[in-house]
């Protein structure tokens, strides 16, 4: 197996009496997106800082290029970019002069001009950090971690506070740093951006991974499991259920929209749409729908606020 | 313009490194308004005022030029290496400056070295513009090159000493309360502290004290170089001192976020 671009087990990490990351293992493979996807204060930006030096493991171990984050970060800083949850420049600064800063900290910096112009950064390349907008700040930050051309990517929250536009810009770079070969680990609690952006996610809570696998996996799918049907209300669902398989169940949670869960095998909705012509009723709209990791993740986390 | 996304890692020359987070520093010093007062205007309006402080307090004999030119030298150097330096470090720190320049290739020792760059670049700007302003309103300094060279070695221990306290206080205490505290210090060691009037202008009890504090040590220290010729050992001492404890304090407390 080669060597995975991060490497975190049984990491453990405590501000005192709270146990923020509780006994984490994950591993990132070189050339992926691999998203941690958890809700606030899952242990998310504990665990993607220890990877990035900024905090000494208390128990585990953390290795990122093979590299151990804390001894070996003189070697490490130039490879790895960092995109902090918040702050990261000086007040005063303005956006274009930071991102001249932070090239001159690197051998083979990007063309800071194309950087700007992609990251629609030109509109305030004058302006001083303090008058930016979040998301301002967010593309700029993105701008700095990119700049060093690193191998690997720690993004904490790419797209917190960022208009739909430019996230879907912020996916389509991040894609493509992955086609030349960026590897990039991001937090976050957008499901879609986790379902549709990575290659591999990783569901945290409580400072544990509660699930892995890719989106694929994770959403199962391959098991479609929920039928919508909209037609008129108040048909007797105790007879549609009747004529189901065992495992089914059927519902009209509202008026006139019908649901039936199970296995949404080709003949089940065959007989579910047979069962409306039976009954001399037209059916408005048939819909399959597979689980979304939204769904997923709020099985698994619970759907209580915290 | 093209973007050419494949990865090229690796670190500017460390030279360069440190020109440019020096460089850095001072622009943003520069465009500081704040700054500038502390480090150029008020010296200056001390300086100038402090000809004619016979009238306003009794400095002890001697004409006032050669006693508050010294004493003058020295808060320049109390606000840079201090306060300012202080300041500037603590929102740093709580903006999250320290931390993301922590992550880039530039190491944590070329931080401070950036910082110690600003700081002695901006002194060298100060300490000529006072000292050449002070000759031009009449100040006499003993005569020869000697007690410059001596000047230096306490500015350069006085900026480690202030410069020590500004990182122990900016690394540990909130941005808030860094700005507080660093302001207090300079405006009590401004008015007490020995800095600007002579430390046998104060009751004897006071006196003991002084003379053990930076200030108190780089005023005197100062205005004996410049009257006799030669510094007193027990200022050098005093700024050693200093920078040993705050020195050593600061390695073992600073935080970087």
């Amino acid at each position: 197996m080669p060597q995975p671009a991060v490497d975190v087990s049984d990491l453990v990490m405590r501000y005192g009496e709270v146990t923020a990351v509780d006994g984490l293992s994950l591993r990132v493979e070189t050339g992926t997106i691999t998203a941690i996807l958890g809700p606030n204060g899952a242990g998310k930006t504990t665990t993607i800082e220890t990877c990035e030096g900024f905090r000494r493991p208390q128990q585990g171990t953390v290795r990122v290029l093979g590299l151990d984050p804390v001894r070996d970060a003189a070697e490490l800083r130039p490879r790895v970019g960092v995109m902090l949850q918040s702050g990261g420049a000086w007040l005063g600064v303005r956006a274009e002069e930071m991102l001249r800063h932070m090239a001159s900290l690197h051998a083979h910096p990007l063309d800071i001009d194309a950087l700007i112009e992609r990251l629609g950064i030109g509109s305030f390349v004058r302006t001083a950090y303090r008058r930016l907008s979040g998301g301002e700040k967010q593309r700029l930050s993105l701008a700095m971690a990119m700049i060093g051309r690193p191998e690997l990517l720690f993004l904490d929250e790419p797209s917190a506070g960022l208009d739909p536009q430019s996230r879907r810009a912020t996916w389509e770079l991040l894609v493509e740093l992955r086609n030349h070969g960026v590897t990039t680990v991001l937090t976050t609690h957008f499901m879609d951006e986790a379902e549709e952006l990575s290659d591999a996610v990783y569901i945290v809570d409580s400072g544990r991974v509660i699930a892995a696998g890719t989106p694929r996996e994770l959403t199962g799918a391959d098991a479609r499991n929920t039928l919508h049907i909209v037609a008129p209300a108040g048909l007797d669902i105790h007879a549609l259920a009747g004529c189901l398989p065992p495992a089914s169940t059927a519902d009209e949670p509202v008026p006139g929209q019908y649901v039936v869960t199970g296995d949404i095998s080709p003949a089940l909705v065959a007989r579910v749409t047979a069962w409306f012509g039976e009954h001399d009723v037209l059916v408005e709209s048939v819909l399959v729908e597979r689980r979304s990791l939204e769904d997923r993740f709020l099985d698994l986390t619970g759907k209580a606020l915290r | 313009m093209t973007l050419d996304l494949s990865p090229a890692p690796g670190a500017a020359p460390r030279v360069s490194m440190l020109c440019a987070q020096t460089l850095m520093e001072l622009r943003l010093l520069a465009r500081n308004g704040e700054q500038l007062l502390l480090t150029i205007v008020i010296p200056l309006i001390l300086l100038i005022a402090g000809t004619q402080s016979s009238r306003i307090v009794d400095l002890g004999p001697g004409r006032p030029i050669d006693i508050i030119a010294p004493g003058v030298l020295a808060l320049a150097v109390l606000s840079t290496s201090f306060t300012s330096l202080a300041i500037a470090t603590g929102f740093e720190r709580r903006y999250g400056v320290l931390k993301r320049l922590g992550a880039s290739p530039l190491p944590r020792w070329g931080l401070m070295v950036g910082k110690v760059g600003a700081v002695v670049i901006v002194e060298i700007v100060q300490l000529a513009l006072l000292s050449a302003v002070a000759l031009l309103l009449g100040w006499e300094p003993v005569s020869g090159f000697t007690p410059w060279l001596w000047a230096i070695l306490l500015v350069v221990l006085g900026t480690a000493a202030f410069g020590a306290l500004a990182l122990l206080i900016a690394g540990t205490l909130r941005a808030e309360a860094t700005l507080a505290v660093a302001n207090l210090v300079y405006v009590v060691l401004l008015v007490g502290g020995a800095l600007l009037v002579p430390l046998d202008r104060y009751p004897d009890v006071a006196q003991s004290v002084l003379v053990l504090l930076p200030s108190g040590a780089l005023g005197e220290g100062l205005r004996e170089t410049f009257t006799v010729g030669t510094p007193p050992l027990l200022a050098i001492a005093v700024l050693a001192g200093w920078t040993a404890v705050a020195g050593f304090a600061t390695a073992r407390s600073f935080s970087w976020e």
